[in-house]
Parts: C-alpha cells; sequence; structure tokens
C-alpha cells in the first residue's frame, strides 16, 4: 500500500517531506499526549506520526482546540501537571529523544537543539531583564560561550537577521512593540541555532502589516540558516507564505499532510478540502462554504473517522478507523476514500 | 454628499478624544481616538469599517451607537440627533443592535438564553408575554440555533464559540433594528465557523433591509460581505470606495500595503518576500500634524506630507482618498469641469 520511491535521491530536497524517512531530521512516532481532568482523560495528541526533512518547514494547521499547541508542548517535553499520558518516539537526527530523563533532554535538546516559540510569547519576556540579556541567556547557560561579551554577539548578530535595530538590545521589554517583542522572542529561540524550532501561532496576536513583516524575517532566517521549522497556525492562507509541507490536525489526530504545492492546489481529506473552502481569498471570487456542526470531544471521541458525522462523503466504512494511506504522489491522508483512491491507483 | 437625503444614518466630522491624565490630575493630551471622520450610510446598505487595532475602529463603533459622546461633530440617526442629549438614546438603542467581538463578554453569564433575548423585549415594551417568547424562539430559529427548545433553557458557557455569537446576532435583531453594527464579530472565530456567522449576517441583512457596519481588521471577508469600505488608519478614515474599485485599485499606499500584506492560501507565497511597509501605526496621544501615515510611506512627499493632512480627494464617484499623490489629478478635475461649465 505504501508507495514510497527510497531512491530517490536525486530529488531528496523536493521529495523528503512527503514520504520517506531517508533524509527526515525530525521524526514522530505515535505520539500521545493526554490531560487529566475531572470528567476523563482528555486525549489532546492522540497517536501522531509524521517525519520532516532538514532545511523544511512543516505548517501543522487545523482548527482550535484541535491540539497543535499540545503537540508542540508534547515535542518539547514542556508539560502541564495534569498528565494523563505522554508516550510515542520523537527521533532527532535518529535518536530516540523520548528515552532521555527528564534532566539529560533538558542539558542537551530543549533550546540547545529544539526550541519552541510559545504562543504570545511576547507576552512572555521576562519584564525586568534587558532584552539582550534574554536573548544571551540560553548561550550562557549552556555554556556555549567563552563570555558575556561572546554571548552579546552572537545575539547581536541574530537581531541583524531579524531586523531588531541594535538599541533595541538594552532595552527592557515593554518599551518595545508587540511586533518588536515577537522577533525578541523569536531571537531567544534562534540563538542556539537548534536543529528544530517549533513556532507556536508566531503572528497571530499581531497587525496585518507587522505580520507580514514577521512571516518576511522567518523567510529571511529559513534561506539563510537553512532552518527546520514546525510552524503551528490555524491560519492556513498564512501558513502558506512558509510552508513547504502541511499536515492537518483535527481532534487530536492528524489527518492529513502532503507537500505545500500538492496541498494548496488540491487537499485530500474531505476536512481538508472543506476547510480551504472557508477560507477567504482576495485575489479569487469563490464561493465560501462552512462546515456543520463541531468537532467531537475529545474526552470521548467517536470510534471510527472523527469527522464522519460532519461529512458529507460519509459511509459504511467510516465506522471504522480509518489508516493514514499514502497515494504515489507522497500525499498522505486519513480516510477510507483516499485509502480506496490508492487502491485504484495501484491496480 | 449627494446620498444624504436618503440616509439612514449621518456621521460627520466626529471627533471622540479621551483625555490622558497622569496621577489622576495632571493632564498630559487627548488620545484621539477618532479624529475627524465622516460617512453616511443608506437603509440597508452593508459597509465595512477596515484598519488594524488601535485606529479607532471601536470607539467610532461606540460613537455611532451613541455610547460615547463625541467631543466634536454630529450622528444622525433617521433624522434624529443622537450625540449630545440623552432623550433620545432609549429609542436609538431599540433600533440599532450591536455585535461585539468576544460573544462571551458579551452574554451574561448567568442568564439563560430565553433570559438574554427576553430582556430586550420586556425593557422596550413588549407586555404579552407569549408574544415574546413568539418573537424569541423566531429569533433562534433565525440565527439557526434549532431544535428552538434545546437551547432556551441553555447558558451562555454550554455553547461554542459561533453558537454564542448567534445568540449575539438574535439579541441584536430581536428588537428588528435598522441598524447592525458588528464590531470585529468574528475574529475570535475559526475560519469556517466565521463563514457561517458571516452569511447569517448577511442574511439577515438583505431579508430585513438592515444596515450593516461590519468592523474588522481582516479585509479579505470584506469583499464578501460589504460593498462599500472605509480604510482607517490612525483614527481617520483615508480610503473610501465600492469594494470592487477598492481592491482593483486600491490608491491610498496604506490601503495598498493592506493588500500586499494578505496572503491567499498559495504555496507560491513561500517563494518569495513581500514588500510591506515596516514600522508601526501612530501614537494616538497627540500625534505631530502631517498624514499619519507618512512616517512609514515609500511614495511620500518631503517638504508636503508631514507637514499637511491631506483632505479627502474625489478619483471617482464615491471612491475618496486622503493622500497627497492624487493632489494634482484632483486639481485636473477642477479645472476640466470649470471648463465644462464655462
Ligand atoms: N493542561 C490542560 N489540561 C486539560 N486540558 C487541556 C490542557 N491543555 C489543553 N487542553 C485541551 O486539549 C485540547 C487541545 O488544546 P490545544 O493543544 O491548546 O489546541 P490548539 O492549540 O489546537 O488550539 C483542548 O480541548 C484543550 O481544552
Ligand atoms: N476609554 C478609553 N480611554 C482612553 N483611550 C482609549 C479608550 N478607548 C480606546 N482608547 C484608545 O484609542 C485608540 C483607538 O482604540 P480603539 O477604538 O479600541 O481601536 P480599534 O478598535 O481599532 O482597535 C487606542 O489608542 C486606544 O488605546
Ligand atoms: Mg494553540
Ligand atoms: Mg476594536
Amino acid at each position: 500500500m505504501m508507495a514510497v520511491n527510497a531512491n530517490s535521491n536525486a530529488n531528496a530536497k523536493t521529495n523528503a517531506g512527503a514520504g520517506t524517512d531517508a533524509y527526515a531530521i525530525f521524526r514522530l512516532e505515535n505520539l500521545q499526549l493526554y490531560f487529566n481532568t475531572r470528567i476523563g482523560p482528555v486525549q489532546a495528541v492522540d497517536g501522531v506520526s509524521f517525519s520532516l526533512a532538514s532545511g523544511r518547514t512543516l505548517a501543522l494547521v487545523g482548527e482550535s482546540g484541535c491540539g497543535k499547541s499540545s503537540l508542540g508542548r508534547a515535542i518539547l517535553r514542556l508539560l502541564p501537571r495534569n498528565v494523563h499520558t505522554y508516550k510515542g518516539s520523537i527521533f532527532l537526527n535518529g535518536t530516540d529523544v523520548m528515552t532521555y530523563s527528564n534532566e539529560r533532554f533538558r542539558r542537551q535538546v530543549r533550546w540547545v537543539r529544539m526550541a519552541l516559540v510559545p504562543q504570545a510569547a511576547m507576552n512572555a519576556l521576562n519584564p525586568v531583564v534587558k532584552v539582550e540579556d534574554q536573548v544571551a541567556e540560553p548561550l550562557l547557560v549552556h555554556q556555549r560561550v567563552k563570555n558575556k561579551a561572546e554571548a552579546y554577539s552572537r545575539a547581536y548578530e541574530i537581531f541583524k537577521v531579524l531586523g531588531l535595530p541594535q538599541d533595541f538590545l538594552n532595552r527592557y521589554a515593554f518599551e518595545l512593540s508587540g511586533g518588536m517583542r515577537q522577533r525578541a522572542a523569536i531571537a531567544m529561540a534562534l540563538v542556539m541555532h537548534p536543529e528544530l524550532i517549533v513556532l507556536d501561532e508566531p503572528t497571530s496576536a499581531l497587525d496585518l502589516l507587522t505580520q507580514s513583516n514577521i512571516m518576511n524575517v522567518l523567510k529571511k532566517v529559513k534561506w539563510e540558516f537553512k532552518s527546520t521549522f514546525i510552524l503551528i497556525t490555524h491560519d492556513i492562507a498564512t501558513a502558506s507564505e512558509l510552508a513547504d509541507d502541511v499536515a492537518v490536525m483535527y481532534a487530536g489526530q492528524l489527518v492529513e499532510k502532503a507537500d505545500a504545492r500538492l496541498f494548496y492546489d488540491d487537499p485530500l481529506h474531505p476536512y481538508s478540502r472543506k476547510l480551504m473552502a472557508s477560507v477567504p481569498t482576495l485575489r479569487k471570487d469563490k464561493k465560501l462554504e462552512f462546515i456543520p456542526g463541531q468537532p467531537p470531544s475529545l474526552i470521548n471521541p467517536p470510534k471510527g473517522c472523527r469527522f464522519a458525522d460532519r461529512c458529507e462523503l460519509r459511509h459504511e466504512r467510516c465506522a471504522a478507523e480509518p489508516p493514514m494511506v499514502t497515494l504515489p504522489d507522497g500525499r498522505q491522508a486519513k480516510c477510507w476514500l483516499v485509502e480506496q483512491k490508492a487502491r485504484e491507483q495501484h491496480a | 454628499m449627494p446620498e444624504k437625503a436618503d440616509a439612514l444614518l449621518t456621521v460627520e466630522n466626529v471627533h471622540t478624544w479621551f483625555e490622558l491624565r497622569r496621577f489622576g490630575f495632571l493632564r498630559v493630551g487627548f488620545v484621539r481616538a477618532v479624529d475627524g471622520v465622516s460617512f453616511s450610510l443608506k437603509h440597508g446598505e452593508a459597509v465595512a469599517v477596515v484598519g488594524e487595532s488601535g485606529c479607532g475602529k471601536s470607539t467610532l463603533a461606540k460613537t455611532v451607537l451613541g455610547l460615547y459622546r463625541p467631543t466634536q461633530g454630529t450622528v444622525v440617526f433617521d433624522g434624529q440627533r443622537i450625540d449630545g442629549e440623552t432623550g433620545n438614546l432609549k429609542k436609538y438603542h431599540s433600533q440599532v443592535g450591536y455585535v461585539q467581538q468576544d460573544p462571551y463578554g458579551a452574554l451574561p453569564p448567568f442568564m439563560t438564553i430565553y433570559r438574554i433575548l427576553d430582556e430586550p423585549l420586556r425593557i422596550n415594551g413588549v407586555r404579552k408575554r407569549a408574544e415574546r417568547e413568539k418573537r424569541i424562539k423566531e429569533a433562534l430559529s433565525e440565527v439557526k440555533l434549532t431544535p428552538v427548545e434545546d437551547f432556551l433553557y441553555k447558558y451562555p458557557h454550554m455553547l461554542s464559540g459561533g453558537q454564542q455569537q448567534r445568540v449575539v446576532l438574535a439579541r441584536a435583531k430581536i428588537l428588528e433594528p435598522k441598524l447592525i453594527v458588528a464590531d470585529e464579530p468574528v475574529s475570535m472565530l475559526d475560519a469556517s465557523v466565521r463563514v457561517e456567522i458571516l452569511q447569517l449576517l448577511q442574511r439577515l441583512q438583505r431579508s430585513y433591509n438592515l444596515a450593516v457596519i461590519y468592523i474588522t481588521h481582516d479585509l479579505s471577508t470584506v469583499r464578501y460581505f460589504s460593498e462599500r469600505i472605509f480604510v482607517m488608519y490612525g483614527a481617520k478614515i483615508i480610503e473610501e470606495a465600492p469594494t470592487a474599485t477598492l481592491l482593483e485599485n486600491p490608491s491610498h499606499p496604506y490601503t495598498q500595503a493592506l493588500l500586499t500584506a494578505i496572503s491567499d492560501p498559495d504555496a507560491k507565497n513561500a517563494d518569495h518576500i513581500k514588500e510591506v511597509p515596516p514600522g508601526e501605526p501612530p501614537s494616538l496621544l497627540n500625534p505631530p500634524p502631517g498624514c499619519r501615515f507618512c512616517p512609514r510611506c515609500g511614495q511620500a512627499i518631503a517638504g508636503l506630507c508631514e507637514k499637511e493632512m491631506p483632505p479627502a480627494f474625489e478619483l471617482a464617484p464615491g471612491h475618496r482618498v486622503s493622500c497627497w499623490l492624487y493632489r494634482q489629478a484632483a486639481v485636473k478635475e477642477k479645472e476640466e469641469e470649470k471648463e465644462k461649465a464655462g
């Protein structure tokens, strides 16, 4: 069923994101994160697997509450107290960092090899510490520099790339605008040059022009440092500014993953198609659609396909959970109709 | 403005300033949240006010709703002034509906949906209980909260964000107003729920010939739901035009920047950098003279734009832009008019 050409050496750069793991810098296997609540465990991340090639950006999209931020935090092991289940594998350049102790993870992985720019990061900066000290801190803590002077000069370099004026370095966070604070938060994540950076809704709280400026900055970072990003967002349109691959999440699960060019032209999963149809376009006329109903509860999600009761294309098979199927072009979707399509294409 | 004759709402040269004091008594100055705004609205017309946060949209909305008293200027609704004396306000409030950004914040948490909708009817003198109940049920089914019985006795927190906003819509229209002011009604909702709410608003607007002022920072939804657009920047309307004209021929450099900044869902976006102006919107506390976009504008005319506030130039019927770049066009047109007249 899985048709993947493993010898695609030549066009690894363009194809690697979709199906093969050969060049994956990052790979999740069956990651689960459940939270305890009074009325039962919330299955916020329920068996998510995907891989991401070096230098690419994966946009993780989906409606609010589908588990995107939880997935981001699960990757960085930044967990709240009420964790019910936390398991699966997180491969970073071949090693499963899930097997590391908390102490080892903190010393060797978080901020060093993987970093997170959390949702509303710009409001999370420390108000009484100068911006330069906050950006330089990880370098000093993890002893990546000989002295403070070197840490500051590394911070300057990052600032330049992010378009932060140098004199902002010795200011306090509250003296900066929202856009500038968000850049400072991104600088903190970048300064160690981690192998993977997770950006959780990096522009959602910002104004349109500021949002655009920040997306420009992220593009430059991506091109200059060949950074690997996971961009978490509910905004499919803005995600296209940075995405090489797109993963769609619904009710705690991944329902589609595809190369961005294929995805934006023609999403596969019925949920993705509806989601795309609800996004207004400025330059093209289209009839906007919406998805009736609501996503299921994550405390007691349906046994079969979780989108089934809102899906116009539902049929008997949807009562059973569909597998994640890969088409020959590398697109993956968790839907029985796609499974049928895959079989037809093979026949 | 010729459209005034059949205008439902006329806002003229409205300024709404907030006095800012330090330590409670030292006057620092005024926040000019709305600083010279004029427009008018016909019966049944759907317009949009677009601008980034802090540009004065909500203050304008509240001034139009009579919740703030303008520092200067007039607001006339259906021939009645509503900006000064409070006498007409109660009647006025029964003729305008208000939909806010945060539906949960707008709904009293300890009231059932039934009571929330019952209250405006009672206050406005619908005496018969049966009549009120009938109208409550009609309103709920109109906003597609059906079967109605499932919702009547629920509390706001039991509903999703989209359903809450539909309750707010039902409340806004239950007194059969002539105007609805919707201030970022869908900004906190997901894309798919957004479309649902906006289509609902549009259906109400069309079937009751309601005028709607749709306030948003999201230009991409506007084309689907409004006939005219007002673009606000720094507490002023800097461009206004019929929707299609504005999208095809944006004329103010700020409007152009906004349109550039909006992404359509398209993978090709990832291949290039967008040309958008740097910087931030101006402070509205004692703003300097001159065009408020000038410090960020790539086309500013030195010696003019930073000194003098541009007036509105009419580029075509209904298409006005406050930008010095168009002064020649305006001058030339006037000369042609003179020639015609002479
Ligand atoms: N600490 C927590 N305890 C209990 N439930 C949580 C916690 N954090 C998130 N959730 C729930 O998990 C689900 C996914 O949330 P989240 O990951 O924030 O979604 P998204 O980022 O996609 O909006 C939601 O139902 C949310 O209410
Ligand atoms: N009650 C108030 N007192 C003082 N300043 C205010 C008040 N309301 C709004 N402002 C200021 O007026 C400006 C415009 O705000 P607002 O009308 O809320 O803009 P928008 O709705 O476009 O985001 C902002 O600078 C805001 O801080
Ligand atoms: Mg989130
Ligand atoms: Mg507002």
